[in-house]
């Protein structure tokens, strides 16, 4: 340590505020910094923001923020979570765990959804907005009427069905106590039978020789498309293309910064092959209209997005499909904003 | 030989196995022509290789390229929100390399610079702080090995024998060595208030994720880690901090980690309600079950990694681990469980970390049904499937800890089985 590093240690030492046993690291956080951060809501309504939300306007807003993965009707699209149905299933096989069927606290559901959601556009909800969509999965459930309304002063009116299904841990007394001491070596049973292998269930991922996928990938990329007349951008149809837009953003991107997420990058997607974007995974039937020399131009987008499913059957797009045409027509324009 | 084992596919691995096995197995007797790989000059033994900082950080030989993490596509809607898991199959020793340790994300793998990251204690404090990744390297820090299993490890087996491989069943952890500021000096240094019986620890990334940690576990052995094995984190494994919580389950170590709250109660967030909560028989759910009862696997052989050299001297060998302390032995039994030799620990047990286990043994072409079941020292025994099923019905998802069977036949491959 040199002299002035000690003169300045000294000072360091001398400017700290006398706390007992403390480094004095770190800087005091200030309120608004804690506002900005500390959103966790607790089970008694605890860091609840004044709001408020009915059911009707929950339809719609969840509608465009999660129905995309969750379903008009919170039955979950694909492999997505459902968020609704599944009562009094916990003791069968196979139970269906949902917000109304297992969720012990409302807290939990307006916290998960405040911090955690949208997929892909987290945090971007407002309080009033949380407190419809909450009111919605609630009506989802059948736990309120068409007529209720979710504030911060009627949060604690609700209490969920499975609020007294959870024990603590009881491992140590129920099976930890039992399963102690000297084990069996030796005749420990008579006979050991296979009475079940995993080889006949089948459903261990295969190895893909990486040299077939792609030479896949190759044949996927077809001669370019011709070159389509550009046509004028309108404005206003491309800002309300950026509103549509929102329901897409959970899986693609678009713009300088764009990467392959759950979806492919979208730039430049308006005329161009399907299935041709570099890095990212397709399914196998949509390579296979690639293969066939697929291009996404303005009708077939508009074909997909639709009703994705039907347009290709087995897609990985889990997204069930825009209903109104001016929203295909906007959504497009949008995306041929972005060029490659 | 060489050329056909760089291992593009495990059939193919075994196709070639197949071919070559019986020169393999002749291996003890003398050979019959001289081999050309000692008699003949190779290009390796009269030509150059590569010259220092041909790679100035180093990815492993080529010939490695099968261990990899691989995930099991039908088990999450993508792979944005998932897992894959760690090829413990072909590891040996007890560190998990970074660049194959298995990743489980619930909002992707985010990139945050150490210049932009922060760290706040609020809540229950005298001084709620907020501190930079350059304060955290001034407090005095500590270095432990410690392994992170999910919760979910071995949870597609609850219902019968699924996955094919010791990778996809028991995959889902990883042991590393660990730098870091214990939790216990940042909730000293802002003053935490003896009444506040909880932490909140919560994640940067858009999940958000966050776990509520009883504040005894909190001033015990939780660290603040920003270097795993020598070196800073990997960003799917939270660079540049993420939070280290010695045997409890991996859903806690929470990423990337920006806010540590002293509060008086549990938040109840989703990922300790509506998920890491374990559903009975009943219908009835425990919660809190955050320490990772004890386990062990048998990597080799195992699906992945079959028998390829014939009759004579055979090394079998695995992991075990326990959330409740250290690994005090192994026993392996070759015949489903009806009789159990203890194998070797290459190393005395350590508190939540894994211990590797060799049983050196003679293999004749025999079937065997292999079976590892690991002790700990509070004298806990690993038990059955059918144990566990007795208390936990068939409804659990996390915390399986059973004893696990590879069926080995006369060829040397190897099958999940569950057994009688």
């Amino acid at each position: 340590m040199s002299k002035f590093l000690k003169v300045a240690a000294a000072f360091a030492v001398l400017s700290t505020p006398a706390f007992a046993d403390t480094f004095g690291l770190g800087r005091p956080a200030l309120p608004e910094e804690i506002a900005a951060w500390d959103k966790d809501v607790s089970p008694d309504g605890t860091g609840l923001p004044e709001g408020s939300g009915d059911v009707f306007t929950g339809e719609e807003v969840f509608a465009d923020q999660c129905a995309v993965c969750h379903g008009d009707f919170a039955e979950g699209v694909g492999n997505w979570p459902k968020l609704a149905g599944g009562m009094d299933t916990l003791a069968d096989k196979d139970p269906l765990k949902t917000v109304g069927s297992y969720w012990p606290y409302l807290s939990t559901t307006w916290d998960y959804v405040n911090r955690s959601m949208p997929f892909g556009n987290a945090q971007s909800l407002e309080p009033d907005d949380v407190y419809a969509i909450v009111a919605y999965i609630l009506y989802s459930n059948d736990l309120v009427d068409d007529d209720f309304v979710l504030s911060n002063e009627t949060f604690s009116d609700v209490v969920l069905p499975n609020h007294d299904g959870f024990i603590l841990d009881d491992r140590m007394e129920t099976e930890h106590s039992k399963w102690v001491g000297e084990p069996c070596m030796e005749n420990c049973k008579e006979n050991v039978e296979v009475t079940m292998r995993a080889m006949v269930l089948d459903v261990t991922p295969e190895e893909v020789d990486e040299a077939d996928n792609s030479a896949a990938l190759e044949e996927a990329k077809v001669a370019d498309a011709p070159a389509e007349d550009i046509a004028e951008i309108d404005p206003e149809l491309v800002a309300s293309g950026e509103k549509v837009f929102k329901k897409c953003k959970a899986c693609h991107q678009v713009g300088d910064d764009a990467k392959n997420k759950t979806g492919p990058i979208l730039n430049g997607i308006v005329g161009h092959p399907a299935g041709a974007i570099e890095g990212f995974k397709y399914s196998k039937p949509l390579l296979a209209l690639a293969d066939e020399g697929l291009i996404w131009t303005e009708e077939a987008l508009a074909a997909f997005l639709a009703k994705p499913k039907s347009f290709i059957k087995g897609t990985k797009m889990s997204f069930a499909g825009l209903r109104k045409e001016s929203d295909i027509e906007a959504v497009t324009a949008y995306l041929a904003s972005f060029g490659n | 030989m060489t050329e056909e084992t760089t291992g593009k596919s495990r059939r193919a691995f075994l196709k070639g196995a197949a071919l070559t096995g019986v020169g393999l197995a002749a291996g003890k007797a003398g050979a019959a022509t001289p081999d050309p790989l000692i008699t003949e000059v190779q290009p390796w033994a009269s030509g150059l290789g590569d010259g220092v900082d041909e790679t100035p950080y180093g990815l492993p030989i080529e010939f490695e390229d099968d261990v990899i993490r691989r995930n099991v596509e039908w088990l999450t809607a993508d792979t944005i929100s998932s897992i894959n898991f760690t090829p413990i199959h072909a590891l040996d020793g007890t560190i998990t390399p970074q660049g194959c340790a298995f990743e489980r994300h619930h909002s992707g793998a985010i990139e945050l610079k150490k210049e932009d990251y922060r760290l706040m204690i609020n809540g229950m404090v005298d001084r709620p702080l907020v501190f930079t990744y350059a304060d955290l390297e001034r407090f005095p820090r500590e270095n432990h090995v410690y392994f992170c299993e999910c919760a979910a490890n071995t949870g597609m087996e609850w219902a019968g024998a699924q996955l094919n491989g010791a990778q996809f069943t028991h995959g889902m952890i990883h042991n590393m060595e660990y730098t870091g500021v214990p939790l216990r000096t940042l909730l000293e240094e802002a003053g935490y208030d003896t009444a506040g019986k909880w932490v909140f620890v919560e994640g940067a990334d858009a999940s958000s994720n966050g776990r509520s940690i009883p504040m005894e576990k909190a001033l015990d052995d939780v660290l603040v880690a920003f270097k795993a094995n020598g070196e800073a984190l990997r960003k799917e494994h939270g660079y540049p901090v993420r939070l280290v919580v010695p045997g409890w389950e991996g859903n806690m170590w929470i990423k990337w980690i920006r806010r540590i709250e002293v509060m008086d109660g549990p938040v109840e967030s989703r990922e300790e309600t509506s998920k890491y909560t374990d559903t009975l028989a009943d219908g009835i759910s425990r919660k809190w079950t955050w320490e990772m009862d004890a386990k062990s696997v048998v990597t080799s052989p195992s699906p992945q990694s079959p028998i390829t050299h014939g009759n004579g001297p055979l090394v079998i060998s695995g992991l075990a681990w326990s959330g409740r302390g250290a690994i005090t032995r192994v026993d392996v039994s070759k015949d489903g469980g009806k009789t159990w030799e203890t194998a070797r620990l290459a190393k005395p047990g350590e508190k939540m970390a894994l211990t590797r286990f060799y049983l050196d043994t003679e293999w004749n072409g025999e079937e065997m049904m292999l079976q590892s079941r690991a002790m700990d020292d509070t004298g806990y025994v690993q038990p059955t499937k059918a144990q566990l099923r007795e208390v936990r019905g068939l409804n659990s998802i996390y915390h399986n800890n059973c004893i696990q069977t590879w069926l080995v036949r006369a060829n040397g491959e190897a099958e999940n089985v569950e057994v009688s």
